[in-house]
């Protein structure tokens, strides 16, 4: 199941967030800043999953940009892995290349109005 | 469709963002956001109306600078406005505008509701759609409340559009989450079954999201979804990689839904259905010949996807483990991963691997990767596939292969990262004793663990091996060689120099023989590190020297020069300058077949679960502590209860350094922390000596102690065995409780021990102690007048159904109390099954010739048979997200009526019977507690926990017990408390 949906960039800036558990949003800002802190010290060689806390981060980096989603233990790794491939072809498609340099509102507004759930 | 990005209507929009975004500094862009905020509040406020339009651009500019992190205090209104529009891409603003900045101003949530509920009938799928968008985003408890009972009937009705019932579903799949309470069953769960038939793939996809969170609650109202989720499977695994259009993923059918459906499927034991279980078998065996087929495409997206669904098929064979050929098969693929270049092939074949290592068809074909792991082990470069590669070879160890891995382990320990190599030590340390068949072997393991590693080898770890060491004389002898020559390395670890210590006090004759090692060496060479250990350390070498004394009568003065020494004798730590001046003296003033009895060889330990295996249960939570009791996908091992937690090792772990007098025949049964015993920290008003604890196991200092005491003024066993009948008068004859019966009955909530009432005539003591469903009260009568009472008799009553929750078997007192004299009443209690009012105590005398009589409330109330229990974070979470049903939780929040001081509240929480949990509630102003109360019927777990705002002088107290009034009862007793 996932927990959330994180696009940090390199900078530890995070440029789009989605919940799907409650989580107190000042305990955001700390979760995201820890976050990003364990994915930018990854090297290439290193797998796209880390154990954190009781629950699991994969990521992708698209650039500058990370995305990163978190899971609890059950969740299908390879699955969503590629589910964040999958989307930012979609989002690409949407938006036509114009979005993933900007990262902010547009994705947002992409979020909220499909409601991504899955 | 994507009105905002195109930014067709909206040129103001656009100029504003790209002034915005040419802006050189950050007071440029303020201003820049002022000036756009006090031109909206204008035109807002302005006399003109604004079109729909205009309202559309305006919500929107407030939203961006929203977004940019600025604070928007207005515009609620017209954002609402924008819902009743007939325009979508006005209302969808207004929707999105609501999702993000959504406040609880009541009014306004009126009128959204308005909205909301006016676009769902309406028929029209686009703004259906966004509604419950809306709904779903926001997922708050009032909109679930206004809505949850309306979205099952869209969902399933037959004109819904697929789009509508896609984010139906998916709505209700997030308010489910949110609030299980609700969303009613009905017959629209056969309904939304159903809906795995359906022809749009997205709504299939949709609804076994939607399946799989509901049938974990309800698994028998869906069983019916097995067959068809097979059948689904079926069709998408066996199509033709185009057969699926938009729903194939790089030439992998419906990679995700078939992901989701395989997870929906372990949900359940494997199908009854023999046709069933045939085509799922079909299904299986189509998904591993498939990842055997060349690629259809060179990308990885294509491979990733079939990996997917590989992975999830032997999660599924996994989780049925009753087909040995699909196991074999499974562990074969899984093999060939184990040296895939890509890094997370590598990472996830090694953790289903784990997976498969603990079923008995599939342990062998495990096994025979054990070169390619232990390689894995050596030259990973990802420390967490390294983690994973010593997980897999903890799983597949067994007898045959124990000392290779053992000895691999060891090796990597050396190098191993520091944030794994506690468990690694745990691992190895279970590993040697597990599967040990000499115990040569096992001792030379553990010293190895410490010369290694000394630092992360835990208390529990160097326990075991003296446990092992005193239970075995096989290995004794050997043990003491092993150390003494351990000890010759001129850095030793101080944890080598305590077992060293240990053994050599207990087993130090065996090698005195060898002149090498003859008694005035061994001890030298303990001394020699003396001064560089820690005060425990060398406080358990004391212990050595006074058994030396024992064992080597010869080295007798030279250790007497030591103790006599003023560095002990004068020592700074009590401890120390206690044990120097005791054991001088014992080695002076006793005879020596006194000291041969008091410092004789310690008594084998019982044998007991290791306690280092619950060590590592506790670090990494269920699942990882043994591959073999691994639970981790079975959804029926969810412990509800929270009953059957191991005794913290802290007590089933004897400490050596403390027995090693072995004053005491054999240490304590592993019992529970007293209950009682937090009742210490309260002002104990009595000051006749300790309740007499039969039954509990003391610690040495207390069984030493209770020793001195005079005797408890009547033996337990008599009071047992002699009760007076329960003879209750019917309630009639009693009158009702006196007006502060109640607030008495308070202050003993959180203690056992004090006043329980007086006046001018009489004084009620009472001195209780609890222990699981049973407890023992004295009630101290004391007449305060110089005339005797006559006639006197108090006795217990059960009002209502109580007779049957609670049996209390009082023993009769004498008649008459002279004047200024105390009787004493014993009541023997036993809690049957959970109560929530108390029994009552009825007093009755002549005074004077005048009748007197007074009811109290007897302080027994259900917290009273509380036991604490201690648990990690992950554990209580786990327990408190399964006693997520409304019923279960209780919660108050109220003013402090006592100052606010932690340590208080952290007194009374334990005196009220619950363990007091540290460092898992992330605020540390808060408290979380668990206990278990013990009834005879049944037992009740419960976890707590308590917000304290000091600054609004408020608590917030949360009850969550699997029984439902327990919750609310213990809610009300404990909010008293405050």
């Amino acid at each position: 199941m996932i927990k959330f949906f994180l696009m940090v960039n390199k900078q530890g800036q995070t440029r789009l967030s989605k919940y799907y558990e409650h989580v107190e949003i000042n305990k955001r800002t700390l979760l995201e800043t820890e976050v990003i802190k364990s994915c930018l010290s990854r090297s290439n060689e290193q797998c796209s999953f880390i154990e954190y806390k009781d629950f699991k981060l994969i990521y992708q980096q698209y650039a500058a940009l990370f995305i990163v989603v978190g899971v609890n233990d059950t969740e299908n790794e390879m699955a969503i892995y590629e589910f964040v491939h999958n989307f930012v072809e979609v989002l690409d498609e949407y938006f036509s290349r114009v979005i993933i340099h900007n990262g902010g509102i547009c994705c947002y507004i992409f979020v909220h109005i499909h409601n991504v759930t899955i | 469709m994507p009105a905002v990005s195109k930014g067709d209507g909206m040129r103001g929009l656009a100029v504003f963002i790209s002034d915005i975004r040419n802006c050189k500094s950050k007071e440029a862009e303020i201003k820049r956001i002022n000036k756009e905020l006090a031109n909206i509040r204008s035109k807002f406020k302005g006399d003109k109306a604004l079109d729909g339009y205009s309202k559309k651009k305006y919500v929107c500019k407030l939203l961006f600078i929203f977004l940019l992190g600025h604070d928007i205090d207005f515009g609620h209104m017209e954002a609402v406005n924008l819902l009743s529009s007939n325009k979508y891409t006005e209302k969808q603003i207004g929707y999105l505008f609501i999702s993000v900045l959504v406040n609880s101003n009541s009014e306004l949530i009126r009128l959204i509701n308005n909205a909301i509920k006016n676009d769902l009938a309406s028929r029209n799928p686009t703004f259906m759609c966004l509604a419950l968008h809306c709904i779903a985003n926001v997922g708050s408890r009032e909109m679930g409340e206004a809505f949850a009972a309306d979205i099952p009937r869209i969902l399933v009705a037959g004109d819904s559009m697929d789009s509508v019932k896609q984010s139906a579903a998916l709505c209700l799949l997030r308010l489910y989450k949110a609030s299980p309470d609700l969303v009613p069953m009905g017959e629209w769960t056969a309904r939304v079954v159903h809906l795995l038939n359906d022809q749009h793939m997205g709504v299939v996809t949709a609804a076994v999201s939607l399946i799989t969170c509901l049938c974990k609650k309800n698994p028998d109202d869906f069983k019916t979804c097995i067959s068809l989720a097979v059948s689904r499977l079926s069709r998408i695994v066996s199509s033709a990689s185009t057969d699926l259009q938009d729903y194939t993923y790089y030439f992998v059918p419906a990679p995700w839904l078939s992901v989701k459906l395989l997870r929906l499927l372990q949900c359940y034991p494997p199908p009854e259905d023999a046709a069933v279980k045939g085509r799922l078998v079909e299904c299986l065996e189509t998904v591993l010949n498939k990842a055997q087929e060349p690629p259809k495409s060179k990308k990885v997206q294509h491979s990733n996807a079939k990996n997917a669904i590989l992975f999830e098929t032997i999660s599924l064979i996994i989780h049925y483990d009753s087909e040995p050929n699909l196991l074999v098969r499974a562990c074969n693929q899984l093999g060939q991963f184990l040296q895939h270049r890509e890094t997370n092939l590598r990472y996830l074949a090694l953790e289903s691997m784990c997976m498969l290592a603990s079923s008995e068809f599939s342990h062998e074909a495990v096994k025979t990767h054990i070169d390619t792991v232990i390689n894995a082990l050596k030259t990973e470069r990802d420390v967490s596939v390294r983690q994973r590669a010593a997980d897999l070879l903890y799983a597949m160890c067994d007898r045959s292969n124990a000392k290779q891995i053992v000895s691999e382990m060891l090796r990597y320990l050396e190098t191993a990262d520091y944030a794994i190599r506690e468990e690694i030590v745990l691992k190895v340390a279970i590993l040697a004793e597990k599967y040990a068949v000499d115990y040569s072997w096992y001792v030379d393991t553990i010293l190895n663990l410490i010369r290694i590693a000394g630092d992360y080898v835990s208390e529990e770890v160097w326990y075991r091996v003296l446990q092992i060491v005193t239970n075995r004389d096989d290995v004794q002898g050997y043990a003491a060689k092993t150390v003494f020559e351990a000890l010759q390395a001129p850095a030793c670890h101080e944890n080598m120099v305590k077992v060293g210590g240990y053994i050599l006090g207990e087993f130090g004759n065996l090698i005195a023989g060898d002149p090498r090692s003859s008694p005035p060496v061994q001890f030298s060479l303990l001394h020699s590190k003396f001064h560089l250990c820690s005060v425990a350390t060398r406080a358990l070498l004391l212990s050595t020297y006074i058994k030396f004394i024992n064992l080597f009568p010869e080295t007798k003065a030279t250790i007497q020069g030591v103790l006599r020494a003023g560095s002990q004798l004068r020592n700074a730590d009590v401890e120390l300058q206690q044990r120097a001046v005791e054991y001088l003296t014992l080695s002076s003033v006793a005879s020596t077949d006194v000291l041969a009895t008091v410092l004789e060889e310690m008594p084998p330990f019982p044998e007991r679960e290791s306690s280092i295996l619950a060590k590592l249960k506790r670090k990494k939570g269920p699942g990882a502590g043994s591959a073999l009791d691994d639970g981790r996908r079975d959804p029926s091992s969810n412990d509800i209860n929270g009953g059957v937690e191991p005794t913290p090792s802290t007590v089933s772990t004897p400490s050596p350094s403390a027995d090693l007098l072995g004053l005491r025949a054999a240490p304590p049964p592993a019992a529970p922390p007293a209950p009682a015993s937090a009742g210490n920290l309260l002002v104990d008003v009595f000051s006749d000596g300790p309740p007499a604890q039969p039954s509990l196991g003391p610690t040495p200092e207390q069984a030493f102690l209770s020793e001195l005491e005079p005797p408890a003024p009547e033996s337990p066993m008599a009071l047992l065995a002699d009760p007076a009948p329960a003879a209750d008068p019917g309630p009639e004859d009693i009158g009702p409780p006196i007006p502060e019966a109640d607030d008495l009955l308070n202050k003993f909530v959180c203690k056992n021990n004090g006043v329980l009432f007086e006046n001018q005539l009489l004084q009620i003591g009472v001195k209780s102690e609890f222990r699981q469903n049973l407890g023992r009260m004295y009630l101290f009568y004391g007449n305060k007048t110089s005339v005797q009472f006559q006639n006197f008799s108090p006795t217990v009553v059960h009002p209502g159904d109580l007779q049957t929750q609670l049996a209390v078997q009082t023993k009769r007192v004498a008649a008459q109390v002279d004047g200024g004299a105390q009787v004493q009443q014993v009541l023997n209690i036993e809690c049957l099954r959970d109560f929530l009012t108390p029994p009552l105590l009825s007093v009755r005398f002549r005074y004077g010739g005048a009748p007197q009589s007074l009811t109290l409330k007897l302080p027994v109330t259900i917290n009273k048979f509380f036991q604490p229990t201690e648990m990690a974070a992950q554990d209580f979470f786990q327990r408190w997200k399964q006693l997520s049903l409304p019923l279960q939780e209780a919660q108050k929040i109220f003013k402090a009526n006592h100052p606010m001081d932690a340590e208080v509240t952290k007194a009374k929480l334990l005196g009220f019977g619950s363990a007091l949990l540290d460092n898992v509630d992330p605020n540390p102003e808060n408290f979380v507690g668990a206990g278990i109360i013990q009834t005879k019927a049944l037992q009740v777990g419960c976890l707590l926990r308590l917000e304290p705002n000091a600054q609004a002088q408020m608590y917030r107290l949360t009850l969550r017990t699997s029984k439902e009034p327990v919750s609310r009862h213990l809610c009300e007793l404990l909010a008293q408390q405050f």
